[in-house]
């Protein structure tokens, strides 16, 4: 285990040492990849990637917060929230290394 | 949308390169995530959102059909949380 964060240069490295493309352009192609992901998402599309897991958009509600501060009530306007549900292989792979102590 | 219609699109955008590659590069970038995961680490993509992974404790269940208790071990899950770019974009209408 090694507690370590991935960042997008690691990913488009990745891609590079896959496949022959300049560093520049992995780079790129991660970038594309995440934003045709966001614009379906962004047009309330669910998103499933098989193995990986599915995002999906859910609306919600108006409801009434608390500021937690002064006490004092405020509305919290209706609005989309993403929700990512892994599949299972995703969870199998994430237990077969490593179980928590 | 699924992988396969990411990929085309993906292929669509970069007509230069080979289905193949195209198909290889989004598997790739999911395979790193998903192993990132699973040695422990975070993937943080700013503006998309961050992948982590949150542990369970191990709980009595019950099996919804008989009724039985069974020991569910602790175990890992993946956790994302919504970047602020990609947060805002599914408000804007």
């Amino acid at each position: 285990m090694s507690n370590e964060t991935i960042t997008r240069a690691q990913l488009s490295e990745a891609v590079y040492q896959e496949v022959g493309l300049s560093r520049n352009e992995s780079a790129d192609l991660l970038e594309s990849v995440l934003s045709i992901i966001t614009d379906a998402l962004a047009k309330g599309e669910t998103v499933k990637i098989s193995s990986f897991g599915s995002f999906s958009v859910r609306q919600k509600g108006q409801r009434i917060g608390r500021n937690p501060k002064t006490g004092e009530e405020v509305p919290i306007l209706p609005r989309k929230v993403l929700v990512f549900r892994p599949s299972q292989v995703m969870k199998a792979r994430i237990n077969a290394k490593r179980s928590p102590s | 949308m699924t992988k396969s219609e990411l990929i085309q699109q993906l292929a669509e955008a970069n007509p230069h390169l080979y289905l193949r590659d195209v198909e290889r590069i989004v598997t790739t970038i999911f395979d790193e995530i998903t192993d990132a995961l699973a040695n422990g680490d975070r993937v943080e993509l700013r503006g998309f959102g961050a992948f982590s992974v949150k542990e369970r404790d191990s709980r009595t269940g019950r099996n919804p059909r008989t009724g039985e208790a069974v020991d569910v071990p602790a175990k890992y899950i993946p956790y994302f949380k919504t970047g602020k770019q990609l947060r805002e974009k599914l408000n804007t209408d």
